[in-house]
């Protein structure tokens, strides 16, 4: 059963005026610089006055209220959470980089490395120019479809303002297509988890301007159409969008753009293991075939005879534009920079392999405890589905009360509810890092949790009983929102 | 099965309209959405309703409904002009949950279309409708 | 092999409970005409060659004496900051969807928004956005969703504000057709006219975005700024450092009494001066801030204090119906995540800091500010461009082109500040230069030295 950390105050509640952590306050410096009265502030903020210990107690105990890769098995379908090599974090941490600022002239060694790093997921992707600026994968999602919207517009083709999606997509990919002002179609998938050709034929036409498609798809399986999907797309007239969530199932066995596809978002934080960090920094690169080259996002590393520059507007005039104050997330590239140099070509493809034998390993597994894989007739990729729809009605169990239950037994949870389409699903997703014996006890978890559906069900809908809280209000938190603490009257 | 009043006509997004009575002006309706609708979105915790004076197509969203779970736009059934909408909801949203077609009303709008119209339901028309979908 | 742990007879065993003979036969439903080739990408190496590779890389680089700023700030970072970031706990778990296993993360997320709060004077705070730039873009999003007065989807952006986020606010909010139209700033003073303002007044308009401190370090008359918003309807979006803060006026009041001290309606800016070392520009994050009239229309994660089921206090991720993995296509942003680590971080920051180590921060960085522009502006052929009042930069205006002094100096082991000839030519040969709490005397006379000595040698070159 997993230890964490029961309850800790809030660090307002810690603080006492006067305290401090002193040896932190920069020298007072002698001078008259004065901020005219009417700009200066009335009172000041409300801020913590904590000693150092306090401090470093108090966020010591939050963080072993956490769930995490080095700490458990951490199974989240679609997120691959695999392990974060501690080498990345030391290299990238080096003072050198760590202090140096973005406007300074161009530093040669760091932007060797993220020269290099744009050539290696050229190469990996089937790509003819890649731009390290998105932020985050939804960054690079926005990205790509604000490319494909810059060259249908520098051809004049104004009337392109439609994105399909599959219905199993990402959330993110509808969001992307109306922050780039385009509009969604969704077409659905077929029984086997394929896009409907039928439907796609349907669905493209003078105003299709790309489909947006993830392969594996989010069902867990390859689409095994995809040279006919592209082929319909293209003769529409639309290009191809590959969100790169799920490239670690594929990574080195086929590339995106032998399929097809025109642009590419890779989100390092999945395939190139930079730490999740409890919700970012992400990295979400963007890849591109030749008919997007002239529209990547700023700044690119360039090279010129031995010497690395950043290319910016003048050298890429039709660029989309900045998306970051600066270069984007430099330090987190420069982590998956080092992760591929740890792997090399070898490693990578065997990350693919890894990956895809414990998940296929995992479901199989799963189905000969009595579990339900969504598509059983096909291979899973680096992740399956479960659909608990069978156990819903025997024992009104729900995925949500198998997930909280496996909180209980020491796993993080897998993704429940999503994709939308398959009914009390778990979407699971082991990554190539885990040993078959970590494997093991997760299905041994989910054999004895199967065991307790029928014999104490209650254990499952009240579950988690182990962790600091058990299941919250949300009600409550939406209808009452309490977002920042307030001193007491 | 959900309750579904007869006098009601209803849409296939699940709003159902009502001739306003008492002190409406001549010609207002009343809008909320169905039993089976809020049941689905489970407990509210957020209503959004269009304000006096905005002009309103039929099938034009001008409403949401926020649960935990999903946030979803309510259309007007009818072209008109809004008279009001229903304040209460403002701090307690949970009277959709808890009386949809009473207390939890959005908003009323006059209009000069008849409800009878072809492009609503009747009761026992979205009744059939609801058994459909379920399928 | 790199980070697999199987041993060939776990392989072995795995794969005859799959029922293949090989790894290989797991990729057989894709078509083998897509199957790549060897990948054109160098051999592995080992975490020695690695970390040698690297390690030299970084020394060519240097150590150089940094008085550039222009949106990222050198300061000093405690030494637990880092140090409980990186532990595992944090930086390898993943956005707190199980709230249960993730109440560190969620607590500190709450208790983050609170300092945000505290620091602009705000009711509430997202968990963070990307950076400061994308924030700006962001709150402008958001104003078009807020602002129910306005219909024109037209926001002023004077050009006092980072030239570099009015970019990249127009890269993103340009897709959806929303229009920015300059404001021009006075040349003696380096703020923003209030009076070229005027022309838009009574007229349909969304917002209008103040940076306080601007991108020269001026200081703004901010409370005439916001009354005139607010007399027309338009939305205030303020741009803000947050170390400055601790001295300056917080946007919830800007205003005039007689203007109601109504206060900024959208806050955000860059926090990286929080805790964030600039690492050559990036991971950073923004952070945004509004009343609370509307949340509902801020992108981004928030999260909540509820209780659960046995009425214990409990924190959990709220609001989420506004987000794109619910809402889809209606989402109010595509953005999926926070900056989670770095908030992390600068959570920490300010908990060490508190009211008064920030305050002393602030004050030493608006000194030793002032003491550099009062030593550079001895130097012969160097003056201030502006008279307004500074935070902790300030425009130099140069005798002659700023680059190839900028290089002499680099070559000297000094970032002597940012160029600003291509983004604004109008002010001739110009600096900005930056100096924070980290810059001693020591420092300001090695500026001052080498800029003496290069201003000296060039022109007796020419």
């Amino acid at each position: 059963m997993p230890e964490l950390q029961a309850r800790e105050p809030l660090i307002f509640e810690l603080s006492k005026p006067g305290r401090g952590a002193g040896t932190q306050f920069p020298p007072r410096v002698a001078g008259s610089a004065e901020i005219p009265a009417h700009l200066r502030r009335a009172a000041p903020p409300l801020l913590p006055e904590v000693s150092e210990l306090q401090a470093v107690r108090h966020f010591t105990r939050l963080s072993q209220m956490n769930f995490s890769i080095d700490t458990h098995f951490y199974p989240l379908g679609s997120c691959t959470m695999k392990y974060n090599p501690k080498a990345c974090n030391s290299f990238a941490m080096l003072p050198e980089f760590l202090g140096r600022h973005p406007l300074g002239p161009e530093p040669q060694g760091f932007m060797a490395c993220m020269y290099e790093l744009q050539e290696m997921l050229q190469e990996i992707t089937g790509m003819r120019g890649v731009s390290l600026t998105p932020m985050a994968g939804a960054q690079g999602e926005f990205a790509g479809v604000a490319m494909i919207r810059a060259y249908h517009r520098a051809r004049n083709d104004l009337g392109r303002n439609e994105i399909i999606v599959p219905q199993a997509a990402h959330g993110t990919n509808p969001a992307t297509a109306a922050m780039c002002g385009c509009t969604v179609k969704e077409i659905p998938c077929d029984a086997d988890g394929n896009v409907d050709i039928d439907a796609l034929k349907a669905a493209v036409g003078p105003a299709t301007a790309a489909i947006m498609l993830t392969n594996p798809s989010t069902l867990g399986v390859f689409e095994h159409k995809i040279v006919e999907v592209a082929r319909i797309v293209h003769e529409a007239g639309g290009l191809l969008y590959y969100d790169g969530a799920n490239l670690n199932a594929i990574l080195g066995k086929v590339r995106p753009g032998d399929m097809g596809f025109d642009v590419i978002h890779i989100n390092l934080h999945k395939t190139f293991s930079t730490p999740h960090g409890g919700g970012g920094p992400g990295s979400g690169a963007v890849g591109v075939g030749a008919r997007l080259l002239p529209f990547l996002p700023i700044p690119v590393v360039g090279k010129e005879g031995a010497r690395f520059r950043w290319l910016t507007e003048r050298d890429l005039p039709q660029s989309i534009g900045r998306l970051s104050g600066f270069m984007g997330n430099a330090g987190v590239n420069l982590r998956a920079y080092i992760y591929m140099r740890l792997l090399g070509r070898d490693g990578m493809v065997r990350v693919a392999e890894f990956a895809a034998l414990n998940a296929n390993y995992l479901m199989k597994r799963l189905q000969a405890a009595g579990f339900e894989a969504a598509y059983p007739g096909r291979r899973a990729s680096h992740e399956f589905i479960i659909t608990l729809k069978r156990e819903n009605k025997l024992y009104h169990v729900t995925a949500m009360d198998v997930a909280k239950r496996l909180l209980d037994y020491g796993f993080h949870a897998p993704t429940t509810y999503f994709p939308l389409l398959v009914p009390e699903c778990l979407l699971i997703e082991p990554t190539e890092t885990e040993a078959k014996e970590d494997l093991d006890r997760f299905c041994d978890a989910m054999i004895e949790i199967r065991r307790e559906m029928a014999t104490e069900p209650e254990k499952l809908s009240s579950a988690p009983h182990t962790m600091p809280v058990r299941r919250l209000d949300d009600v409550r938190a939406a209808k009452q929102l309490d977002l920042a603490w307030k001193p007491a009257a | 099965m959900s309750n579904i009043p007869s006098d009601l006509r209803y849409t296939k997004s699940h709003e159902w309209v009502r001739q306003a009575h008492g002190e409406a002006p001549d010609g207002a309706v009343e809008v909320g959405i169905s039993e089976h609708a809020q049941s689905a979105l489970g407990d509210l915790v957020f209503v959004e309703v269009p304000q006096a004076g905005r002009s309103l197509s039929a099938g034009e969203a001008c409403a949401v409904v926020e649960s935990v779970k999903a946030a979803s736009d309510v259309y007007s059934p009818v072209s008109g002009k809004v008279v009001a909408g229903n304040a209460a909801l403002a701090t307690q949203p949970e009277l959709v949950n808890q009386d949809p077609y009473g207390a939890g009303w959005l908003f009323k709008v006059q209009t000069n279309v008849s409800i009878d119209g072809a492009a609503l339901m009747s009761a026992a028309d979205y009744a059939i409708y609801l058994a459909d979908e379920a399928k | 092999m790199a980070f697999i742990p199987h041993t060939p007879d776990d392989v072995a065993r795995m794969l005859e409970l799959i029922g293949v003979r090989s790894i290989d036969d797991l990729f057989d439903e894709i078509p083998g005409e897509l199957r790549a080739g060897v990948l054109g990408v160098p051999p592995a190496m080992s975490e020695m060659e690695v970390g040698r590779l690297l390690s030299e890389r970084a020394a060519g680089d240097g150590r150089p004496l940094n008085f550039i700023g222009a949106g990222a700030y050198e300061h000093h970072i405690p030494a637990p900051v880092w140090a409980i970031t990186t532990r595992g706990e944090f930086y390898s778990a993943y956005t707190p969807y199980q709230a249960e296993a993730s109440q560190g993360t969620l607590q500190l997320i709450y208790e983050y928004q609170s300092m945000i709060c505290a620091l602009t004077g705000m009711e509430v705070s997202n968990a963070s956005l990307y950076d400061g730039a994308s924030a700006l873009a962001e709150a402008c999003l958001m104003a078009v969703r807020a602002n129910r007065a306005a219909n024109s989807r037209r926001i002023l952006l004077p050009r006092a504000v980072n030239p570099v986020y009015a970019q990249v606010a127009q890269s993103i909010a340009g897709n959806q057709d929303i229009v920015f139209e300059t404001v021009d700033f006075d040349r003696s003073t380096g703020c923003t006219l209030l009076d070229s303002l005027q022309s838009y007044g009574g007229q349909d308009v969304t917002a209008l975005v103040v940076q306080q401190p601007n991108f020269f370090g001026n200081l703004e008359e901010v409370d005439q700024l916001t009354d005139w918003a607010h007399q027309n309807k338009v939305l205030l979006i303020a741009v803000v450092n947050p170390t400055s803060l601790a001295l300056l006026k917080a946007p919830g009041q800007w205003g005039t009494p007689s203007g109601g001290h109504q206060g900024a309606d959208i806050v955000c800016g860059e926090g990286q001066p929080l805790g964030v070392p600039l690492s050559s520009g990036g991971p950073y994050f923004g952070f945004m801030a509004t009343r609370m009239q509307y949340v509902r229309q801020m992108p981004g994660r928030i999260v909540g204090r509820t209780v659960d089921t046995e009425g214990r206090p409990g924190f959990s991720l709220t609001l989420q119906a506004r987000e794109q993995h619910i809402r889809r296509s209606k989402a109010t942003s595509n953005i999926c995540t926070n900056q989670g680590l770095m908030v992390t971080a600068a959570t920490i920051y300010m908990s060490l800091l508190g009211a008064e180590g920030l305050a002393r921060v602030a004050a030493a960085s608006l000194q030793r500010t002032a003491d550099l522009v009062a030593r550079l502006a001895r130097v012969p052929g160097v003056k201030p461009a502006f008279s307004a009042q500074r935070f902790h930069e300030a425009v130099l205006l140069l005798d002659r082109p700023a680059a190839p002094v900028l290089a002499a100096l680099a070559r000297r082991g000094i970032f002597g500040g940012l160029d600003l000839a291509e983004r604004y030519p109008e002010l001739g040969p110009a600096l900005l230069v930056c100096a924070t709490e980290t810059k001693l005397d020591v420092d300001i006379d090695a500026y001052a030295g080498a800029l003496t000595d290069i201003m000296n040698s060039s022109r007796a070159a020419a």
